[in-house]
């Protein structure tokens, strides 16, 4: 019972840790938010200018929830994805990396711990942006599934965990050249997940991609819970394979950051800072 | 169950292991690409097979100490003759290639997490999360070696106090604390969760003679007080000389000369003549401490 509560007392140390730095770094988050929103705030704009453009008549509405439940998710996603991803490419920055990898703590708790604050920081952060955007182009939401629209983004949450655990782990073995290919990663995701569009419009080897993808089934899932107000029953098609890729990523996304871990002990690249 | 394990382990700490710290003929090579070789030659453009070119070099070779509980073992050796492999080895960071090394009878591969609940470490360089004040780093690291914030403060006030360390900057952000108070803040989160074997790396370097020896006062304390084990790699002979127990002189990776400080000196007087110890790490290792030589 001890271990376990040294464990999450650890946990815990991380997500404090984090909190503490985002209030010294204050000015920066709301460079990053104000960023965000003006990004988001011009995709909604594309939406209003459509009709005007194509001179179709198109449910604006619609359009602009849309192209913004994409923008808004994208946001969260890619957050989490960078916080989980670039775990210990931010301990190697302050060069504290050696200290943390000595104590006495699981990896599995250190994970979880700065995890934890990326979804909670990513959710506080998407949902103050949805409130603003939601009056500024005032867009009617009452027929969407806000609880439905919730549980996807949790259940994504942990897919996206095991994935982005799996990709820490570049980082940790090449400081020089990790966090270049997990930026790739990211960019590959954005554009077979259909983002700000159908993955049926994607040519053919790109669908086969994006099916591997947890963001496809995540925007999918978002946009039928918002954007349609699809019930749970409605979403399953999208639920179940974020749940399977969640049971899979996580334990393989452990497992290949112990094997990294283990191989930067053997070849010296803890000790490396960049 | 769990109690006798427990007890099983206090045991083991408590002295049922004959040594604090075991290294058995540990050794740990590193292999490099020839960079500099290959731009020496003006070589850029090899073929890849010959790009790929990679040499070995035994950093520690051979290495065997027996340190016993609540003794302080000394280190010294110049730059790059495997001192802080030896102490990462210890640390569970880096896998030895070659036997292998226990504390309190815990091996450090293959368990780690009861090592590193032993264990903590002061190195030379004062690595923190800058932005955070000296407490905040502090409280966080409490957390990982299972502190509530409050014991985590108590403690650290006490230690920084001993050291000598400001108290008026104690929540100043590290980035604007200078480089001797950042040691010291390093020192106290080695001392932090009160190991039982600590391991100092070069732990006084950059501080002013006053703080160097608060610091040297507060290690003999908690051997004293704790029975603390401790293994220090110094550059400062002073140093090793008024701490250590024993005295290990590491050379290119292998202890060249073990023994205590004057077992040392008596090793190399000639004439009648004792030497001092820097004298005699001159004479051994044929270079002088500061040599220039990346570890």
């Amino acid at each position: 019972m001890s271990r376990i509560l040294t464990e999450a007392m650890a946990a815990y140390g991380f997500v404090e840790r984090q909190f503490m730095l985002l209030k010294r770094y204050w000015m920066w988050e709301l460079v990053w938010l104000l960023y965000g929103m003006s990004m988001t705030l011009s995709i909604g704009f594309l939406g209003v200018g459509m009709q005007s453009l194509t001179g179709a008549r198109l449910d604006t509405n619609h359009l602009i929830l849309y192209l913004l439940t994409g923008s808004l998710l994208w946001g969260y996603l890619s957050g989490l994805f960078w916080d989980i991803s670039h775990i210990v490419s931010w301990e190697r920055w302050e060069g504290t990396i050696e200290y943390t990898f000595m104590a006495p703590i699981s990896r599995i708790s250190h994970i979880f711990g700065m995890s934890l604050f990326a979804i909670v920081y990513g959710i506080v952060r998407t949902l103050l942006m949805l409130g603003l955007v939601v009056l500024f182009f005032h867009l009617d939401l009452g027929k969407a599934n806000l609880g439905g629209a919730l549980v996807v983004l949790g259940i994504a949450s942990f897919s996206f965990l095991g994935f982005g655990t799996m990709v820490a782990v570049l980082p940790l073995m090449s400081p020089e050249k990790g966090s270049q290919i997990a930026g790739i990663v990211e960019g590959i995701l954005l554009m077979v997940s259909g983002v700000y569009y159908e993955t049926s419009v994607l040519p053919r080897w790109m669908q086969i991609i994006s099916a591997f993808s947890p963001a496809t089934y995540t925007l999918r899932g978002m946009r039928r819970a918002l954007v349609e107000g699809a019930g749970l029953g409605h979403l399953l098609d999208c639920l179940l394979p974020l749940v399977a890729m969640g049971i899979i990523l996580i334990p393989l996304g452990l497992k290949v950051f112990q094997w990294g871990e283990m191989y930067c002990k053997r070849t010296g690249k803890l000790k490396r800072s960049g | 169950m769990n109690r006798l394990r427990d007890l099983a382990n206090y045991a083991r700490v408590m002295g049922m292991s004959e040594h604090a710290l075991e290294i058995v003929n540990v050794s740990k090579t590193f292999v490099k690409r020839d960079e500099d070789s290959r731009e020496a030659l003006g070589l850029r453009r090899l073929s890849s097979a010959l790009r790929r070119r990679r040499t070995r070099t035994a950093v520690v070779d051979n290495v065997s100490m027996y340190v016993p509980r609540g003794a302080i073992y000394g280190v010294l050796g110049p730059n790059g003759s495997g001192k802080s492999t030896l102490v990462r080895m210890i640390s569970t960071l880096l896998l030895p290639d070659a036997g292998h090394i226990t504390v309190f009878g815990y091996d450090v591969v293959r368990e780690p997490l009861a090592v590193q609940r032993m264990i903590n470490r002061v190195s030379v360089d004062a690595a923190f999360f800058k932005k955070l004040s000296a407490m905040e780093n502090l409280i966080y690291t409490g957390r990982l070696y299972g502190l509530r914030p409050a014991a985590s403060e108590e403690r650290a006030r006490y230690i920084l106090g001993r050291l000598g360390f400001d108290k008026s900057r104690i929540n100043s952000p590290m980035e604007e604390l200078s480089r001797g108070m950042q040691q010291k803040v390093a020192i106290a989160r080695g001392f932090l969760s009160s190991p039982v074997l600590l391991l100092l790396d070069e732990p006084t370097t950059g501080l002013d003679p006053k703080s160097k020896r608060d610091v040297q006062e507060f290690i003999k304390q908690l051997r004293e007080e704790h029975n603390a084990t401790i293994l220090l790699t110094t550059h400062d002979m002073a140093e090793a000389e008024g701490l250590c127990d024993r005295i290990a002189i590491l050379d290119k990776g292998r202890v060249i000369a073990f023994d205590t400080g004057d077992g040392l000196k008596a090793m190399c007087r000639k004439d009648d003549v004792t030497p001092t110890l820097e004298e005699v790490f001159i004479e051994l290792t044929g270079r002088r401490l500061d040599s220039e030589e990346g570890e």
